[in-house]
């Protein structure tokens, strides 16, 4: 295992173009890093923006989405319908605090498995370069503060100030 | 869930001999998937596919009373339905199950043990989560049209149709241009029997025009295709002859009637020079020749035709066609129109335009075919400087009894060459222009090397990077140019030149080459070179692609399915390949394909019907809000809006599956089969879960 932190990313992953070609890196021995885990759907179309902030909130480091060329849907536009939540989500994030370099959206086709090792080996450095984002870590903190303040204003109302 | 609730889980995890078990540590997998909750049963096994691991399942389904089950193995595109099946044979809707990619995801692209058994981990518990939320489903049946579209004529298209035509099947053959027959009716001998390719190729091509159950469509395009597996419903453009085809029967008297003037094709070759000077100089768009120099396409531009022609004389269906570029009558509407006077069945008509046919099909095979490579590209050849460089295709027409030249191999000053290169690879196995292997050029070099030989009694000196002769009697082939006498250079000839260095040179091409097995660098002169072009895919298949929704392998030629296993299926179910356009092959293999293809089409519709996928869409009444953003959504209108309910309803037959409506409904009340939200965010959960 290599010292370096390794991400971990959700993959979304069409199941006629990208998840096959992610089939062909298999078949074809590609060596890339474990950092992508896949979840097959019939179509990026599928892909729901509550999708993408639940893998965020339950702690993933990046989102991948990978759907077939424009042109190319095997439902003909669902990939179109992608790319436009995609540009939503990527704004939605962002006003999150999260760097939208974590969340990406790729057209890999069924023969590319070349560029699915490519793919995930970029992103695995870009996130890594960005570092954990850890959500759950985030929302721990905020509770943490939420119960200071439950405690203060506990206190505040125990004691209550000269008026 | 269950009605009673109990979720009892089996996990299976599978080493694929050592493909899986080399990488993921597979005991540890199946031990910490013991622990989850609701699993009853925890297994590895050496081979989850094979019979006995199938059995394995189904007796647990039934000695544990399991109601889910989960298979750690390969790709759910190569056994999901393999243990589907098995979990049905046990008595359980085969829907109760999910499948987990650690070989093709995990154990293959990882090298590293430790990382790899935790990815595996991460999914395995993303699959056992996801499971519990499954429901049970039934596939639906969709009725098969018993028919069956081909497009392209060439001898893999012909073979498919009669095959499927015997068999019953009604054939729609399509063909773009004015005959059928491809490349394989302009060859004048076929490799290695040096049978006559036009005695083997033209009886297939009357079967095709008289068999009842073949309806043949040439000079027609499929512009548009709709429909799923089983119900294509395809848009057939139908251009223009200008003459009718029911009336026409190619007594070719309005040939001899036409006005225009051009050189005897037949027995004279016009300047091949002046010819391909003019296609240049078009770049690629119909040739702007004078009239009287109209290139015949069909015998490679080597003679020339009149605007009404037929392209050769077996062309199938014997019907004359009026080309509407050169034809005086159609651009300038002033012709005396000689051509329809001679014709005594009145048969022309001018005012033809195109037609469209709507077809339903079942299944469709495609067999659009290769170009050759153009040579053009490679200008240390000079295939447009100098006369004497021909190619492949060119000589081929000429040394055919019914080419241009009456079989002889002639150059353009009408005498015999003494000596011919002959030119391997040229655009094939090359970094710079086409990296494949076009499997084919080796053995037509040999053929020509033997016919030019035969006809001329020529010196012939063929320069080659590899003989490759790795077909039946191949060998055997070239052996016998061998002994008759051929010579063979190794080595990739690095240009063709026209200045002399000695005596022995002047007035001839040169061709320099390093022989890599004398180690040093030749200078061959002969008096005409033959450039051995190779395969490629057509300038537009990329369209063709598209419209059928297939894939392309690197080079540009169509993706089978599976390399191996499923060598003439596309990913779009019902879309098979035959011949060329999924990559170079010669005449055997060829028609080996398209009876392939014809086979599996057959089975598609034999059948009856199809079963499909549920995993449908539908929408929630209760939930619907009514707010319509699902309806522009789907790419199939299968979703219409309820006025009186003020809901919006699905369509079962007409959904796809896709899921783009369920992502978009705001009220979540779209529900998508097999793909369910409660199912994907117990999967997103799990996959991270280890962090």
């Amino acid at each position: 295992m290599s010292d370096k932190w390794q991400p971990t990313i959700v993959g979304f992953f069409c199941n006629w173009c990208t998840y096959t070609a992610a089939d062909l890196a298999g078949v074809s021995r590609m060596k890339y890093p474990a950092t992508v885990r896949v979840i097959r759907l019939m179509c990026s179309g599928r892909v729901d923006p509550q999708f993408i902030l639940k893998a965020f909130a339950g702690g993933a480091d990046g989102v991948l989405i990978g759907g077939c060329h424009p042109g190319d849907c095997h439902y003909l536009e669902g990939n179109y319908k992608a790319l436009r939540r995609f540009e939503m989500m990527k704004k939605l994030i962002a006003g999150f605090g999260i760097d939208e370099k974590r969340l990406r959206l790729e057209w890999i086709s069924a023969a590319e498995g070349e560029k699915v090792k490519r793919v995930i080996e970029e992103m695995t450095q870009q996130v890594q370069e960005l570092g954990p984002l850890d959500v759950p870590k985030i929302f721990a903190g905020w509770d943490e503060e939420l119960d200071k303040l439950e405690e203060e204003i506990k206190k505040e109302a125990e004691e209550p100030s000269h008026v | 869930m269950e009605s009673n609730g109990e979720i009892r889980i089996g996990f299976y995890v599978c080493h694929c001999g050592s493909n899986i078990g080399r990488v993921v540590d597979v005991p540890r997998v199946a031990d910490t998937m013991s622990k989850m909750p609701g699993v009853v049963v925890s297994r590895d096994y050496k081979y989850m596919c094979s019979e006995p691991g199938q059995a394995l399942v189904e007796q647990d389904i039934k000695d544990h009373r399991l109601n889910r089950v989960v298979v750690a193995s390969c790709s759910p595109l190569l056994h999901e339905k393999t243990f589907r099946t098995a979990v049905g044979r046990a008595g359980l809707n085969p829907f109760y199950f999910q499948m987990v990619n650690i070989r093709e995801h995990v154990s293959w692209v990882h090298e590293d043990s430790m990382e790899a058994t935790e990815k595996a981990i991460a999914l395995s518990r993303a699959a056992i989560h996801r499971v519990v939320y499954h429901r049970p489903l039934e596939t639906r049946r969709v009725d098969i049209k018993s028919s069956v579209l081909i497009v392209g004529g060439g001898i893999a298209g012909i073979h498919s149709a009669l095959k499927l035509a015997d068999a019953g099947v009604k054939v729609y053959l399509v063909e773009r241009e004015m005959t059928i027959g491809g490349h394989m009716a302009k060859f004048d001998k076929t490799f290695p029997t040096m049978d006559c390719a036009a005695c083997i190729l033209t009886p297939k091509m009357a079967q095709v025009r008289e068999h009842p159950n073949i309806t043949l469509w040439t000079n027609s395009e499929v512009t548009g295709l709709d429909g799923h597996v089983g119900s294509f419903k395809a848009t057939v453009v139908r251009h223009p002859r200008y003459v009718k085809e029911d009336l026409c029967v190619g007594c070719l008297d309005c040939i001899e009637g036409c006005v225009v003037r051009t050189s005897d094709g037949r027995s004279s070759m016009i300047s091949v020079d002046a010819f391909r000077k003019s296609r240049s100089d078009s770049n690629g768009a119909t040739p702007k020749v004078a009239v009287t120099k109209l290139p015949n396409e069909f015998d490679e531009g080597l003679s020339t035709r009149k605007p009404v022609y037929i392209p050769f004389p077996q062309a199938v269906p014997q019907i004359v066609a009026v080309d509407p570029n050169s034809c005086l009558q159609i651009k300038t509407g002033k012709c005396k129109q000689t051509c329809v006077e001679r014709c005594e069945r009145d048969a022309f008509d001018f005012t033809q335009t195109d037609t469209t046919e709507e077809i339903e099909v079942g299944a469709i095979i495609v067999a659009t075919g290769f170009k050759t490579f153009d040579p053009h590209r490679i200008p240390e050849y000079h295939y447009n400087d100098y006369e004497e460089v021909y190619t492949a295709l060119e000589v081929e027409r000429m040394v055919n009894a019914s080419g241009p030249t009456g079989g002889h191999i002639e150059m353009n000053n009408g005498q015999r060459p003494k000596s011919v290169g002959i030119v391997h690879c040229v655009g094939s196995r090359d970094f710079h222009y086409n990296r494949w292997c076009s499997r084919v050029c080796c053995m037509y070099s040999l053929k020509l090397a033997h016919l030019i030989r035969e006809h001329t009694g020529a010196e012939i000196y063929n320069c080659y990077i590899d003989m490759r002769c790795p077909g039946k009697g191949y060998e055997e082939f070239y052996d016998r140019l061998l002994a008759e006498g051929v010579h063979f250079i190794r080595g990739r000839v690095a240009e063709i030149l026209d200045w002399p260095m000695s005596k022995a040179e002047e007035g001839k091409l040169v061709l320099r080459v390093e022989d890599t097995l004398a180690g040093f660098v030749r200078r061959v002169p002969v008096d005409m070179v033959v450039l051995s072009t190779g395969l490629e895919p057509r300038a537009d298949s990329e369209d063709v692609r598209r419209l059928f929704g297939i894939s392309c392998s690197t080079g540009g030629f169509f993706l089978e399915k599976h390399p191996k296993l499923a060598p003439v299926e596309t990913t779009s179910d019902g879309v098979y390949l035959a011949g060329c356009c999924q990559g170079p092959k010669d005449i055997p293999d060829t028609v080996a394909q398209a009876g392939a293809a014809a086979a599996e089409a057959l089975a598609l519709i034999s059948r009856g019907y199809i079963e499909m996928e549920p995993n449908t869409a539908s929408i929630d009444e209760e939930e619907c809000s009514g707010c319509k953003s699902c309806i522009g959504l789907c790419p199939y209108n299968a979703i219409h809006f309820d006025e009186e309910k003020n809901v919006a309803v699905i369509d079962e037959t007409l959904c796809k599956g896709c899921g783009t409506c369920v992502a978009a409904c705001p009220s979540g009340s779209i529900k998508q089969n097999l793909f369910e939200d409660d199912q994907i965010f117990a999967e997103i959960e799990e996959v991270l879960a280890h962090v």
